[in-house]
């Protein structure tokens, strides 16, 4: 295991440099004159050129520029925006909020993707399966911000059962909605995955097994059969937190959520670069690392992996 | 859907028709060998689509979608892009069904108008994704080695990206502020990004399609009989990988589409006076309270548009996974 | 020839004091493609002690049978069209749910061919035998585990404390076989149903195998019903052998009267189809063409069309399997004949 983990977390490390790279390869050097367009509707301010310039040595080569800029990052140091506010400050304050939306996405999608999964997939081509299949196609299809609306209309302008927009203070009961929109994919996933693994097991030789030994058929679905189904599940699950950060732009930008998506996307209107960069960084360090604790969940799971 | 293990259990001997048997007179060889004629996997499944009313449901759909696109003064004599602000968001009428935008345009010719931007950029974008991604994987899975290692690392790196905030970056930068793009220069940009972000996805599915196949036996003993890597990977490799391949480039059109309306939703895709789906989402957003229709119509083509093709997709995919059946 | 209908079957379904009779089962698969008759009337019986080996090849239906009496057969495709299962005279294609799952491992057990699929791959082999004695019997789990320490070394599993907490695919096929072995035994099961038990193994594993289970068999003085599709596995250990074709008995026999003087011509085409040392070089005899299709089995006889003995009448009338006296019955108009040739 330990070695295992090694070996993951040194595969990681060229993806996370190739990655930022081509981040701050766009970012910084791809438009040629570095500041174009980075502070505003306005020319950046001299001061910020000369102060950026030379913190971050973008007179130098774009490889010394990014290594400045990593070894800044790797102390904990996001820099300023154009204005001189602390970028670190920015993440500090949204991140919580978004790290609250996505556990309350993924909660949701985990308890309902999961029942309706199992259901399905044991009980095939009933009226509830096909119910089933018909909106988790929707909810693939359709993009996040449809969803959002839809919900957003109906729930708090049609129906009036929530206010259709998230305060400052992140009650549980406000997210619910908004935690469904961002999950709603990613259920739908899990949904579809969770039937097709507890259907294909079903019919495995070891279910068969289980039941020849005499278990009670509460046993032999719920221990020998789950187990194996969820496999792919909480790897799918782990995945997503990741992702969810990543999606997270439009949720939030639809229900004023003050959260690190909301931040990036205010960042783009505002055409505040440095944020950009900053905040897209973070997330795909999060999303390598998700991805890497999966690795490691399933191995934990499927003891055929461990040795191999 | 029978289960595999009973197919086998049944059809072990493949079932033989008895009127064919008695109508070729012993020729001599033992009986088995004058089974009926096996279908192939493709006529099996175009036989399980010709029976599903989803596929025709959504195949007709996507020809819809796609004449409009090509053809929208077949459907709306209207202007999309001039308005007249005295019927800024008039409610559906007889004159203008879907009513009027904020500036007076008439949101029945935008929304026919519209599907041309997004289905143009989504098809170019599933080939453009198709031809790099296919290649690579083709390249990684056939070669292997260093190169395969290489491929497979530089997939990794464009993979890392999630999705929505690796078009963000690509398309502030290059369409980002005062920027001065023309029309088919931003669409140029948002084809690109879908594209650069997309194809590790295509290029793993071809990789392991390559690599299951390159060991098989008819592929080994094409090799043995002397056939080039020109005509192994043409002849052989490329008709057995491209089933999936296709499957998933059709569902891909569906999230493309979605894709380039969240995109101009976020204000870093296609601009007005573009005229697409996407883009009178956003601009309907701000009226959500007075005028629910804005966004109704745009969001049900566009909602439309994409199940038709996930659909069919999803269709034929089941209908050639024998699993399934 | 007497009219009186095979061993077993009284057709009344009055308790005869056999511990499992299967009397004469009709199983279909009703598939999108048809409805495949894979078994139709098949009808045998096995008591305390003895090894029924069943006999016939791939889709014969000699593991359906095996399914349904097990009650893990999969439905749908599968559905049980008549017949009875009985145990201890009971027809357990009656009871509840409830009452078969009791059944199932302590009075009927089973071993299936592929021991890697066939144990779950996510828990230790200690885990899924320990699992019965903490479920089915209540017991701890350090009892449960000690027993099924116990059992593995039954098994003659070296080290079988150590192994306890190996994962199924960490064993030999071999060992994993043994294991799945002290698994159907846990709970001490008075039938136990050995599904083509040495098929996914190598030669030399087989014959142990085999020797284990004989062992055990006798030991524990169950009764045993032996699925095979290989004649040499049948000889050492089968006290009767059942013969099965397109989902029919065609003959039962003890081994002795089988081997010596097959009463049927399929049975006599499998005899001579296993290669012999003395007629090295000379061609291998095989059955000519194939099994049924059993969504249309021919009329009369199913073994007609590939039958070298065939006549008119084999086309035309079923022939029912008939006692030949000394415990021996088979399924063809010519049995006498093929019996008393010289």
């Amino acid at each position: 295991m330990g070695r295992y983990l090694v070996r993951r977390l040194l595969q990681l490390v060229p993806v996370f440099i190739g990655t930022t790279f081509l981040i701050y390869w766009l970012v910084w050097s791809v438009p040629g004159d570095p500041f174009a367009g980075k502070c505003g509707e306005r020319r950046c301010p001299q001061q910020y050129i000369d102060f950026m310039t030379d913190k971050y040595n973008l007179d130098q080569n774009i490889f010394v520029q990014y290594f400045t800029y990593m070894q800044n990052l790797l102390q904990g140091d996001f820099g300023e925006t154009f204005s001189g506010r602390s970028i670190n400050d920015i993440i500090l304050t949204s991140y919580p909020n978004t790290m609250k939306l996505a556990v309350v996405a993924l909660a949701i999608e985990a308890v309902i993707g999961l029942t309706a999964g199992v259901l399905t997939g044991l009980r095939r081509n009933g009226f509830l399966d096909n119910l089933v299949l018909v909106s988790t196609l929707f909810l693939i299809a359709l993009p996040v911000f449809v969803v959002g609306f839809v919900l957003q209309w109906l729930f708090g302008v049609q129906w009036g059962i929530v206010k259709p927009t998230v305060s400052s203070e992140m009650r549980f009961s406000e997210l619910i909605i908004p935690g469904f929109v961002l999950g709603s994919a990613s259920m739908a996933y899990i949904a579809r995955v969770a039937r097709t693994s507890i259907a294909e097991n079903r019919r495995s030789d070891y279910v068969r097994t289980a039941i020849a030994k005499g278990l009670p058929m509460r046993r032999v679905v719920g221990v020998h059969l789950l187990r194996n189904s969820l496999i792919p599940v909480v790897t799918l699950l782990g995945t997503d937190l990741g992702a969810l950060m990543g999606g997270a732009i439009v949720t939030e930008g639809i229900f004023q959520i003050n959260g690190i998506g909301r931040q990036v996307f205010r960042s783009i209107v505002t055409k505040e670069s440095a944020t950009v960069v900053s905040i897209v960084i973070v997330l795909v360090l999060v999303y390598l690392l998700m991805n890497l604790l999966v690795d490691l969940l399933y191995a934990a799971l499927d003891p055929r992996i461990r040795y191999e | 859907m029978s289960d595999p293990s009973t197919a086998s259990i049944v059809s072990t001997p493949r079932p033989e028709e008895p009127r064919e048997l008695a109508a070729s007179p012993g020729a001599g060889l033992p009986e088995g060998a004058r089974k009926e004629k096996p279908r192939g996997l493709l006529g099996d499944a175009w036989r399980d689509l010709r029976r599903k009313p989803l596929f025709w449901i959504s195949a007709a759909f996507i020809l819809l979608f796609i004449v409009m696109a090509a053809f929208p003064s077949l459907f709306s004599s209207g202007d999309a892009v001039n308005g007249d602000l005295s019927r800024s968001l008039g409610k559906p009428s007889a004159d203008a069904w879907f009513g009027y935008d904020v500036q007076g345009r008439d949101v029945y010719a935008r929304t026919i108008y519209g599907a041309r931007a997004s289905i143009v950029v989504a098809l170019l974008s599933v080939l453009g994704t198709m031809l790099i991604g296919g290649a690579m994987g083709m390249i990684a899975g056939y070669r292997g080695g260093w190169v395969d290692s290489l491929l497979s690392r530089i997939a990794d790196v464009f993979f890392g990206l999630p999705f929505v905030l690796g078009a963000i970056v690509i398309l502030t930068t290059f369409n980002g502020s005062g920027s001065s793009n023309s029309k088919a220069q931003i669409m140029f940009l948002v084809i690109m990004s879908l594209t650069v972000l997309s194809w590790p996805v295509v290029m793993r599915l071809m990789r392991s399609s390559v690599l299951a196949t390159r060991e098989a036996d008819y592929i080994v003993a094409a090799r043995a009989l002397g056939a080039g890597t020109g005509r192994i990977v043409l002849k052989h490799l490329l008709p057995n990988c491209l089933a999936p391949l296709l499957v998933y480039g059709t569902i891909m059109v569906g999230s493309f589409i979605g894709a380039e309306a969240t995109l101009s939703f976020l204000g870093v895709g296609l601009k007005s006076p573009v005229v697409s789906w996407g883009i009178m989402i956003s601009e309907a957003q701000n009226y959500i309270r007075v005028a629910p229709f804005l966004l109704f119509f745009p969001a049900a083509f566009l909602v439309a548009a994409v199940l038709s093709f996930v659909m069919l997709g999803e269709a034929v995919r089941e209908a050639l996974d024998p699993k399934l059946r | 020839m007497s009219e009186q209908s095979a061993p077993g079957a009284d057709g009344s379904g009055r308790p005869s004091g056999r511990l499992l009779e299967v009397d004469d089962l009709r199983v279909e698969f009703r598939t999108r493609d048809g409805v495949a008759k894979v078994i139709n009337g098949v009808t045998y019986h096995v008591d305390a002690g003895e090894t029924l080996a069943v006999l016939g090849e791939s889709g014969s239906g000699k593991s359906v049978t095996a399914q349904t009496i097990m009650g893990i057969l999969d439905t749908p495709p599968g559905f049980v069209t008549g017949g009875q299962v009985r145990f201890h005279g009971k027809d357990m294609l009656k009871m509840s749910a409830e009452q078969r799952r009791r059944i199932r491992g302590e009075g009927i057990a089973m071993i299936f061919q592929d021991s890697l699929s066939a144990l779950n791959p996510v828990f230790t082999v200690g885990f899924q035998i320990a699992e019965q004695f903490r479920i089915r019997r209540g017991l701890s789990r350090a009892d449960a585990k000690k027993r099924a320490i116990e059992m593995l070394d039954q098994v003659k599993i070296p080290n079988a404390k150590g192994r306890f907490s190996n994962y199924p695919h960490q064993f030999s096929g071999g060992m994993r076989q043994r294991a799945m072995i002290a698994m159907s035994l846990a709970l001490d099961p008075e039938v136990l149903i050995a599904d083509e038990p040495t098929t996914a193994l190598d030669v030399t594993v087989q014959a142990q195998i085999m020797d284990l289970l004989g062992e055990l068999q006798r030991e524990r003085q169950m009764g045993m019903i032996l699925i095979t599709h290989d004649l040499g596995v049948v000889a050492d250990v089968a006290d009767r052998i059942a013969v099965m074709y397109a989902g029919r008995i065609v003959e039962e026999a003890d081994v002795y009267d089988l081997y010596g003087k097959p009463a049927h011509p399929y049975t006599l085409g499998l005899l001579n189809s296993i290669p012999r040392m003395d007629e090295k070089g000379q061609e291998l005899r095989t059955i000519k063409g194939l099994p049924p299709n059993l969504m249309n089995i021919p009329s009369g006889c199913a073994f007609n069309p590939r039958c070298p003995m065939a006549q008119p009448v084999c086309r035309e009338k079923v022939p029912p399997l008939l006692q030949l006296g000394s415990g021996r019955a088979s399924a063809c108009h010519f049995a006498e004949e093929l019996v008393n040739r010289d």
